[in-house]
This record gives structure tokens, C-alpha cells and sequence, in this order.
């Protein structure tokens, strides 16, 4: 067997790679990192000279891939779910524009929020905009389809949705691969309006949306992803999207479902195929990874003849990923029961590294807090969210990336005092900066708190985008100079961290102190490879 | 048919995604199939972590392994081994490591571990962090218990050997060779215990 052992991520970078990008776009995000990871690492991407750098947030992503669309060439942006909600102004629009070179969005949702605030389905997205999305079941499939979307994506001028979710993103399977495709050259697009929404054009563009919709509808029927199978006890019909195939398969020996069974990884759902299946059964199970959106589908489909089951009908949980377990649950199999946890064991969730940067801040910053009591602090999206639980339990808030600053400022408007937002590097310069910039336009007054370790930390380490320049940010968009402080986190200094963020929640107006220290992680990782190029000299 | 499923655990940064990685990477040199599902992000800070490792010769179908069908609980650490019982198979084996890693202030007595791990029948338990620490690094405790973990893993010893060559490679022969009489140790620690 010459396969190559791949993470579900990593397969989708290899299907970019083969499939002939120029570029990937993304800003780091759990469950989706991986994917850009592994074609900045690729041998083969670098001398291709693909496009491999990350981007300051998940809209600059998508909207530098839909530049080189436009341009003729093959892009891919990548980003976890809720890094959609920061794109969609981008990715809504560009399926009005459409493409010029092939353009694929993947975005990891993750259900049951493993590392995540929400499990919204990206396939509301992908059908909100109205154009094809692929779902593979496993890791071949995740190769194969990202190889062929750039393709379909060409062929329907308009971006194709990969959506996946947490346990494809990080579950490894040999795939084979296929021949490598060339880059497209530089192509202006044909029409040189194509891209201009003005109401005039974008109405035009948006028919042309419309009329596309019956193109891709029968595309799905007949895609080789999208097919019936199964067996012939036609007392159940079943859906089974994405991932469900796989939970499906394994409740039955060598895989032989005994229902007849659409595997379904390919939308707009073709019509054509639920309606060959509810001939054969008068009950149809639908068994989705994330929000109901097929079996909700469906009950359009058939106002009243045919009994459709699913996470609506209670049949399986609305909430969490799917399992082969439960799975076999809504199929009415018996699993047998393995051993209870017994009572002895405790839940030992994850914690800040020993020695990080972001714990002696949060000490100083309680104690500095001390005579205003709870309730004060505004917090975002990274490992400095840990300082929500003990033994800190230090931050109010943790909403979206950047929430911290604006937050502060509204808590500040209507007359919480002090005011203070915890936000790192990487989420300040993602989406925080201009909240800032609110605030300075009023002379607000919040602290805000950049606990700046110079790197991605969350997702693994990967570069910040303004490392270095965090101190010239604020002064450019107007923070004063007497209110803008620089403190190293350690806890030798602690008095003098509690001594300056004391000073600075007495002050009526805009302060900013940025908390530098490298994390340690990253630092570990420099010295070990520095060491190790030090021995390669000698 | 030959397969085993296997519930790697532990607790973030003691090193089971390399144990998965080293064997996931024997297993297809064997030509067989493979779906191992791990866990990034959050929880490896120090968190509970796990990875599904399934290897079979035929086509494995779902990235998770259902519960009470592993063959197998590698667990680095052994309250961790506890946590994923529903999984264990009645016939499944847990090979576990005795030392505890204590980083939350409700850990609870060791002695309440050991008593509830020895209530298992299919039990190998031992101090790896000992043995690997006898070796001259602790940081090859995982590999300890890989190779205590080996008997019950239907893949060719010789290949695993191999695959854990190629893993340290890069870190130069002394590592390779540590990690390869790290292995060897394990092994031999089950072996024994088979034996009573």
C-alpha cells in the first residue's frame, strides 16, 4: 500500500496542493490550523511557490483568496467555524461576483465545542450564499474533493464550500494521492465589471446566481460523492451526511448497512435522490454532524406522507458531535454497556503552562483589582481565557474575537468603573484595534490590558501579526503617550504590575498596558532550534 | 479478522499523540488500515487527552471507537486509565502507567486509583517514568509503556521498532537508541507479568 498518513486537515492541504493553488489564506483556528500548517511545511508547495502566509483575520483571509481568484488563479482560504461569521461579509459577496480562478472556502465546525464558544453548521452558510458545498465522510474523500473543487468551482464560476468537522479535521487515515495539476496562469477576468458590485451590476450578478442553482442541483446528482446504497429492508430509509456514513457503516458488520442509504457529500441536496429513496421507504432517518439542516429540508419535501427522523423528532441529540454510539442508539441497536468511570476519577481540565506570562498578569491584575470586588474585566478568545477559571477566576467575559475592547467601552459608556479588557497580540491586531480606535475617538475610559506573547499561542504557536510594532499601533491610532504602558510579566515584578495598572484604573480616559512576555512554548521551541543549528555549524 | 482498538490517554504534553503517531506509522508499513483520531487545541494544556487508534485489515469505518469495543487502554497516567472504562471491551486489556501526574488540588489518593484499576482483570501496571528515569531521561516514559503495550497490538514488533527509528531520527542515534531499550524494557515488564 503507498499511502500516505494524513490528518483529515492535512488531506485537504495535499487535495490544494495537487489540485494546482497558487495561494491559501487563514488565520489560525481550531479545528482548521493544520490545513495551512502542512502546505507552509510542504516541500512541494515551497518550490511551487504557493502562497503560504497566514493573515491578520479570517475576512483579510477570504478577501486576499477572492484577489487571487481574480487574477486567474486557484486559491483556498481556511478557517473554523466562527471565522466565518468574521469572513461573511467577504463570502457572501464573493458568490455574487463568482470567480475567476477556482476559489475554495473550508471551514472546520466543531460540534460538541472541543475548543470553540459555539457549534454553528457552516452548511447554512454554504446555502445562505448559494453555492456548492462538499462534505467528505473521510479522509480520501477530504483529498479527493478538495483535489476536484477547484473544478467545480471553475466550472459553476462561483466559491465551493468544504465544510468538515472536529473529528475528520483530526483523525488520521492513509489516502492515496492523485497527479499533480499545474497552476493557472495570470488571467484578467473575461468580464472586467465581474467584480464591481454596484446595485446595477450585482443585480445582474445575482441572477446570474439564481439561474446557477438548477446547474448545481443536478451537479449533486450526479456527483460520484452523492449516491444510494445499502440494502434492501426497506422498513427505513436513511441520510446519512459527511462523517454519519462512517458511524453508520461501523453499526453493522463489515460495513453492510442494511437500509437502503443515501450518503450525501455533495449540495444544493438534489431532489431527485431523496425522492428515489422515499419510494423505497416510508421512514427516513436523517443522520447529520451539526445543526438539522437536511432532516428541516426534508419536512418541506414531504409535508405529510413520508415520517422523517432525526434531531428534530428527538430521534437523535440535538446537541454534540454525533458518535457511532449514538448512532447505533437512533437505529434502536444495543450497545453494550462497557465498565462505569468509577466515582474516583475527577475531570482535570486544561490549565496555563507553568510559568506562562499570562498567570502573573492575572495575579497582578486581581490584586490590583482588589478594592473594586468582581465583575470588572472583559476577556477574549485565546489560552488567556483559562484566567475565566480557578485558581484566577479573573475575567467576566468571552465572546468573539475582540469583544474585549468593545465591551469595556459600552460596560464604560453606561458607567461601570473601572473598565478593564484582557485581550492577547494575535486577537488584538484579528479584530480589536479598531474597538480601540472607537474608544479613543471618545475618550473612554477602559484599560485595556494587551497580554502580548508574541505569538498565536491557542492554536499552537503560529506567527502574530504585529509582533514588535504593538506599542506604535496605539500611538498611531491615538492612544496617549503618558497612558500607553509597557510592563514585562513576572513575578518578581509583581508590585510594580500592580503598582502601574492601579495607576492607569484611576485614569478617566483611554489607557493601554501592553504585558510582554514571549510564551514559553515558543520560547522552549527557538532555544531547542537555535541549540540545534549550533551544533550543525560546529 | 485482525484488529485492534486501541484508547490512548493521558494528560496533555506526556506524549500519546507520539505513541499514536509511531504506531499508526508501523501499522500501515504492515499494510493495514488505520483511522487514529486525536485531540489539538485547548485541552492539550495540560488537560485530559485522548486518541482513538484503530487498526484492522479491513476498511475501518467509523474515526471512533464505539463503547465497549477497545481491545486495548494505553494510559501514560492512571487516573486517565479510568476515565475511558465504558470503552474497554470485556476481554480488553489496560496497560497503564503507576505514576500519577498530579496538576489539579482534587487529585484523589493514589491508593483510590490502584484500587480501582486492580479490580480490572487484564491489567498491566507499571512505573514507567521509573524505568525510563533508570534509563537516563523521564522523557521516554511513553515509550516505556508503548512497549509494555506491544503484546496486545497485532502489528509486527519489528516494524514498530523500526517506526520509532524513523520518529527520532532527527534527534540524533543516542535518542534513537534510548528510546529503542526504553521500548525493550517495557516489553519485557508485560512479559514478566504474563508469565505469573
Amino acid at each position: 500500500m503507498n499511502a500516505l498518513l494524513l490528518l483529515g486537515d492535512e488531506a485537504i492541504a495535499q487535495g490544494a496542493i495537487d489540485g494546482g493553488i497558487s495561494g491559501v489564506y487563514a488565520y489560525p483556528g481550531t479545528p482548521s490550523t493544520e490545513i495551512t500548517e502542512y502546505i507552509q511545511e510542504s516541500e512541494l508547495a515551497i518550490e511551487r511557490n504557493v502562497h503560504r502566509e497566514w493573515s491578520a483575520n479570517e475576512k483579510t483571509a477570504m478577501e486576499a483568496a477572492l484577489g487571487m481568484s481574480y487574477s486567474g488563479k486557484r486559491s483556498m482560504v481556511c478557517m473554523k467555524h466562527v471565522g466565518l461569521n468574521v469572513a461573511a461579509d467577504a463570502f457572501i459577496n464573493a458568490a455574487i461576483t463568482g470567480i475567476n480562478g477556482g476559489l475554495v472556502v473550508v471551514v472546520a465546525d466543531d460540534p460538541s465545542m472541543h475548543s470553540s464558544q459555539n457549534e454553528q453548521d457552516s452548511r447554512f452558510y454554504g446555502q445562505f450564499a448559494m453555492i456548492p458545498i462538499l462534505e467528505p465522510n473521510d479522509q480520501q474523500e477530504a483529498y479527493d474533493m478538495t483535489y476536484e473543487a477547484f473544478d467545480l468551482s471553475e466550472k459553476y464560476h462561483m466559491p465551493v464550500m468544504l465544510r468538515i468537522t472536529t473529528r475528520l479535521a483530526h483523525s488520521r487515515s492513509g489516502i492515496t494521492r492523485k497527479q499533480v495539476k499545474n497552476q493557472n496562469d495570470l488571467k484578467m477576468p473575461a468580464d472586467a465589471k465581474q467584480f464591481v458590485l454596484l446595485p446595477a451590476i450585482a443585480r445582474k450578478r445575482y441572477k446570474n446566481l439564481l439561474d446557477n442553482q438548477p446547474g448545481l442541483e443536478k451537479s449533486a446528482l450526479e456527483s460520484a460523492f452523492n449516491k444510494i446504497t445499502g440494502g434492501s429492508d426497506d422498513s427505513l430509509g436513511i441520510i446519512a451526511c459527511g462523517i454519519a456514513y462512517n458511524y453508520l457503516q461501523e453499526c453493522f458488520e463489515d460495513g453492510n448497512i442494511p437500509y437502503p442509504t443515501l450518503k450525501l457529500s455533495q449540495y444544493p441536496i438534489p431532489a431527485e435522490l431523496i425522492h428515489q429513496l422515499a419510494k423505497k421507504s416510508e421512514t427516513i432517518l436523517v443522520l447529520e454532524d451539526g445543526y438539522p439542516l437536511v432532516e428541516e429540508k426534508l419536512k418541506g419535501f414531504f409535508p405529510t406522507a413520508t415520517q422523517i427522523q432525526g434531531k428534530l423528532s428527538g430521534q437523535l441529540p440535538r446537541y454534540g458531535e454525533l458518535t457511532p454510539d449514538i448512532v447505533a442508539g437512533s437505529l434502536g441497536i444495543t450497545i453494550p454497556a462497557g465498565a462505569v468511570i468509577p466515582g474516583v476519577v475527577q475531570s482535570r481540565p486544561p490549565a496555563l503552562c507553568k510559568g506562562c506570562g499570562h498567570a502573573d498578569l492575572y495575579h497582578a491584575l486581581n490584586d490590583a483589582l482588589d478594592p473594586y470586588g468582581k465583575g470588572h474585566v472583559f476577556s477574549d478568545i485565546g489560552c488567556y481565557t483559562l484566567g475565566a477559571l480557578p485558581p484566577f477566576d479573573t475575567i467576566n467575559s468571552c465572546v468573539d474575537m475582540g469583544a474585549s475592547v468593545t465591551m469595556a467601552k459600552g460596560a464604560a459608556d453606561a458607567g461601570l468603573q473601572p473598565a478593564v479588557a484582557v485581550i492577547g497580540d494575535s486577537t488584538f491586531t484579528h479584530s480589536g484595534m479598531t474597538g480601540l480606535l472607537d474608544a479613543i475617538n471618545e475618550n473612554s475610559p477602559i484599560t485595556l490590558i494587551i497580554s502580548d506573547n508574541s505569538t498565536t499561542g491557542m492554536t499552537g504557536g503560529q506567527t502574530s501579526a504585529a509582533t514588535g510594532r504593538l506599542e506604535n499601533i496605539c500611538l498611531g491610532l491615538g492612544v496617549d503617550p503618558g497612558h500607553l504602558k509597557t510592563m514585562v510579566p513576572l513575578r518578581k515584578n509583581h508590585t510594580e504590575m500592580v503598582a502601574t495598572i492601579t495607576g492607569e484604573l484611576n485614569h478617566r480616559g483611554v489607557s493601554v498596558i501592553i504585558a510582554q512576555r514571549e510564551c514559553i512554548q515558543t520560547a522552549a521551541r527557538r532555544k531547542k532550534l537555535a541549540k540545534k543549528l549550533e551544533e550543525q555549524k560546529s | 479478522m485482525r484488529k485492534t482498538d486501541i484508547i490512548l490517554a493521558g494528560v496533555g504534553g506526556q506524549g500519546i499523540l507520539t505513541i499514536a503517531a509511531i504506531i499508526a506509522k508501523s501499522a500501515l508499513e504492515a499494510g493495514m488500515h488505520i483511522k487514529q483520531a486525536e485531540v489539538h487545541g485547548m485541552s492539550q494544556r495540560g488537560g485530559a487527552v485522548q486518541s482513538n487508534l484503530r487498526i484492522s485489515d479491513k476498511p475501518v469505518a467509523s474515526d471512533l471507537i464505539p463503547q465497549g469495543k477497545a481491545d486495548l487502554i494505553l494510559a501514560v497516567e492512571p487516573m486517565e486509565a479510568l476515565r475511558y472504562l465504558p470503552y474497554l471491551s470485556k476481554n480488553g486489556w489496560i496497560v497503564s502507567n503507576a505514576a500519577h501526574f498530579i496538576n489539579i488540588p482534587n487529585y484523589p489518593e493514589p491508593e483510590a486509583i490502584e484500587a480501582e484499576l486492580k479490580k480490572i482483570n487484564n491489567l498491566v501496571l507499571i512505573d514507567a517514568d521509573r524505568i525510563a528515569a533508570d534509563l537516563g531521561t523521564s522523557r521516554a516514559s511513553n515509550i516505556v509503556m508503548l512497549g509494555a503495550a506491544s503484546p496486545f497490538i497485532d502489528v509486527d514488533n519489528t516494524l514498530i521498532l523500526q517506526s520509532i527509528s524513523d520518529y527520532f531520527k532527527n534527534k540524533g542515534e543516542k535518542i534513537v537508541n534510548l528510546n529503542l531499550d526504553a521500548f525493550a524494557l517495557g516489553r519485557q515488564k508485560t512479559n514478566e507479568v504474563y508469565v505469573q
